[in-house]
């Protein structure tokens, strides 16, 4: 049997990157599948195709690349369900085929680009045939057709209910309406323009997603940032996450109808971005995690502010948690709703509330640690059932642990928030935990310290597919309550 | 007189009916502590659909067109027959129980056949959903009328309340079982939280709303002016029957209509605040559960019937 470990050989680096072959490449898809190692992410750029994978037992994580000869390479979604999509992906974007593929319809490209293979060699778009979702047979079965757009202010997205009656027998998902072509505008992007498109992936987690970028260009060019910027940036981190639950919490509540805990949210929510506001001077933080460190340092009132907002929401939402706790109602709702198996989790590697409730202890805060995560004390939330209800309640105490890591960052080190990035040529790569789950980015940087290639994975890549089987055996009208638990990113899954 | 205050209850209860609604909704923008749309803005949303030109679906039939016409002169007409500030005594066999849920019914059953009407999926969701509170909330009513018949011998809605007021009835166990069940099934007629929720977006979620999903400009201006109505209708309802108090008897003096109005305006007030009090409490039941609700409110009917038969020594 082979170990990660063979096949990357001796290396210091947490993410290092080795050509493989064929037979390499294809027992990695047989240790995917068997549940051995998990994929953390899969993307192409011209000729070559990249795997990240992590070993379950010995936690070796590595990347490994197959080039792709003829303008194919074998398809790991073969044996491997989460690799499927991204496959998909990589044959839109790059025109590379994955050979042996199960499905060979598109995924991102429907047709409305102008181009196809908008990376690899791009060609004037054909007229595409009607996207064929996966047939259903049986009796008395009704389709649903809902979205792309809307009726809330969400994002796009189609889904394709087949039901009976009132139960849903197949939910198909169709994305990749908000592509936004980041890959695209990242790869040769001077790294201060790289830094911003990279933090606007999924704006609701700008602060992640900066950081990863951030982290996969230090690792690129080989610097450490300083100990003060590091608790600067992990205080805007677990700001984030603090909203963003808050916010979420609040959403899944109202989609049953209960909107007094929206209401309560909201003014939670409101807190917490109105003191993002006035310490770092953006309401999302946006901007403010830069290759090198951070562009903004935070002054003593700053830490007064944050210790008042810890104090203030560590008063009030506990009673968030009672209101939750006492409304049988609500939780006659949540509970035992939508669950996800344990064994599902963890094929695909689903990180975040999604991973956490069904038993998938994986926070890259704890498991891949970056300063100052490493000399801080939290635990990870864990809890088995899967439902609605575990999702919520591991978004609760995951807000109680932030509170307790932001009193612990408020003794933050003084010293420089921001070093030179040397222009070097280099590859990195890194595992940020954002709000949702582990954000993946990988740099590849050129002589002149510009960005040549970046890829951003996002944690709904590997949401989006167990939404479909949670649903499965449940009632329609319990979806939006689902989706709304799961809240996964469109514009992170579709870049 | 008889007449002129007859036309008078027609119109006004059309007229009430968005402030009912606009009452309801301030009630729980305050209760979560936004400021809220003012009091009259569903009479401003009732002009602007006027206004706007109707789209409808090539496929539409005239049923489509018709229904909105219909279920608004329906649900109007029920709302007439309800005693509101006076008790309509001269209507005779019209202000019954049974013709005002049976008119309902008629505009419930042509609300189903236009949501079905155009193929869309959402219409027809929302028609069975309809369909299927209906059929458990309509039995559900004729058990609570049969349960209040039998305790005041009528089914007459002014004799009714005439029977409630007299002095000589005393604690009556029954007609609070009967007022109990009526409550639940007003929330279930009428769609709000928990059974349905006027306000959501969420179409995967909707009874009412997915009905009328394909309706706009002065098509849904009648159907929301009907549905507002229907809250109105059914606020009356019980105030009539449960708290008839204050309501003037036929033949009196004009001071005894000017506080007979006074107090069913309160009533309004009483009944569309408890309302929004109550859906701010309650999250939304899954939608296989409301049977289960509405079959509370047949036990109720049930209980109250059989109450009233033992306490007679049958």
């Amino acid at each position: 049997m082979t170990a990660l470990a063979d096949i990357l050989g001796i290396s210091s680096e947490r993410w290092p990157r080795v050509v493989v072959n064929t037979a390499q490449w294809q027992e990695a898809g047989e240790k995917i599948a068997a549940g051995l190692w998990t994929l953390v992410a899969h993307w192409g750029e011209p000729g070559m195709v990249h795997v990240a994978l992590r070993e379950r037992g010995s936690g070796k994580t590595g990347i490994v690349s197959i080039p792709a000869e003829n303008g194919s390479f074998p398809a790991l979604g073969r044996q491997c369900y989460p690799a499927r999509r991204l496959e998909r992906s990589i044959a839109d974007l790059y025109g590379l085929v994955p050979k042996g593929a199960p499905d060979a319809r598109p995924w991102l490209d429907h047709g409305s680009w102008g181009v196809t293979h908008p990376l690899g060699a791009a060609t004037p778009s054909q007229p595409q045939t009607p996207y064929a979702f996966l047939p259903v047979e049986g009796e008395s079965l009704h389709q649903i057709p809902v979205g792309p757009v809307h009726a809330g202010i969400i994002e796009p997205g189609h889904f394709r209910f087949t039901c009976q009656g009132e139960t849903v027998v197949r939910l198909e998902s169709r994305l990749g309406y908000v592509h936004k072509g980041i890959e695209g505008l990242l790869a040769g992007a001077p790294l201060d323009r790289a830094a911003k498109l990279a933090g606007r992936a999924s704006g609701d987690s700008t602060v992640a997603y900066a950081s990863a970028f951030a982290l996969a260009v230090e690792s690129a060019s080989g610097i450490t940032v300083p100990p003060r910027a590091a608790y600067l940036r992990a205080i805007m981190a677990e700001l984030e996450r603090i909203a963003n639950h808050i916010g979420d919490i609040g959403g899944v509540c109202n989609d049953a109808a209960f909107a007094i805990m929206l209401a309560h949210c909201g003014i939670l929510r409101e807190r917490v971005l109105r003191c993002c506001d006035s310490v770092f001077g953006h309401r999302l933080m946006m901007d403010s995690v830069v290759p090198g460190g951070v562009a903004r340092d935070i002054t003593a009132d700053g830490i007064a502010e944050i210790t008042a907002l810890a104090d203030y929401l560590a008063r009030k939402f506990p009673g968030i948690i009672a209101l939750y706790d006492e409304t049988a109602s609500l939780q006659d709702r949540t509970v035992r709703t939508g669950m996800v198996a344990h064994e599902l989790v963890a094929l695909f590697g689903a990180g975040g509330y999604v991973g956490r409730a069904s038993g998938r202890s994986f926070d890259a805060r704890k498991i891949l640690p970056v300063p100052p995560y490493d000399t801080l004390a939290f635990e990870v939330p864990l809890l088995e059932r899967g439902d609605v209800d575990a999702r919520l309640r591991i978004r609760m105490q995951e807000i109680e642990q932030s509170l307790s890591l932001l009193r612990q960052l408020t003794s933050l080190p003084s010293g420089d928030i921001q070093i030179a990035v040397p222009h070097k040529a280099g590859e990195g790569a890194a595992l940020v935990e954002g709000f949702r789950g582990d954000i993946f980015a990988f740099v590849r940087l050129a002589q002149d310290g510009s960005v040549a290639r970046c890829h951003l994975r996002d944690p709904s890549q590997f949401h989006w597919p167990l939404l479909e089987t949670a649903i499965d055996g449940n009632i329609v009208a319990d979806f939006p309550l689902l989706n709304k638990s799961f809240n996964c990113s469109y514009a992170g899954h579709d870049l | 007189m008889i007449v002129l205050l007859l036309i008078l209850q027609v119109l006004l209860v059309v007229a009430l009916a968005p402030l009912v609604t606009g009452v309801v909704r301030k009630t729980k923008a305050r209760l979560m502590r936004r400021r809220g749309p003012s009091l009259i803005q569903p009479y401003r949303d009732l002009a602007r659909l006027l206004r706007k030109e109707p789209v409808v679906a090539h496929n539409a039939s005239i049923l489509f067109t018709a229904a909105p016409t219909f279920i608004f002169a329906a649900t109007w007409t029920a709302a007439a027959l309800v005693p509101t500030f006076f008790l309509n005594t001269e209507l005779g066999v019209a202000a019954d129980f049974i013709t005002v849920v049976g008119i309902l019914a008629a505009a419930r059953f042509a609300l189903a056949l236009a949501g079905l009407d155009v193929g869309t999926a959402f219409g027809g969701l929302g028609a069975s959903r309809e369909m299927m509170i209906a059929s458990v909330a309509e039995p559900a009513m004729l058990m609570l009328i049969f349960s209040l018949a039998l305790v005041g011998g009528t089914t007459r809605l002014p004799d009714l309340a005439l029977f409630v007021q007299s002095p000589t009835l005393g604690l009556h166990i029954s007609l609070m079982l009967a007022f109990l069940g009526l409550a639940m099934i007003a929330v279930a007629e009428n769609g709000r939280i928990p059974v349905d929720n006027a306000a959501t977006h969420l179409e995967l979620t909707m009874v009412h709303e997915a009905m009328v999903l394909e309706y706009s400009g002065r098509h849904l201006a009648l159907i929301e002016l009907a549905q507002s109505t229907k809250l109105l209708l059914y606020i009356s309802l019980i105030a009539a029957v449960f708290v008839p108090w204050g309501s003037a008897p036929a033949g009196s003096d004009g001071l005894h209509y000017l506080f007979g109005f006074a107090f069913y305006l309160a009533k309004l007030a009483v009944g569309a605040v408890a309302l929004g009090v109550f859906e701010v409490t309650i999250a939304k039941l899954r939608v296989f559960r409301v049977p289960q609700f509405i079959g509370v409110a047949l036990m109720l009917g049930l209980l109250a019937a059989l109450l009233r038969l033992v306490s007679q020594g049958l």
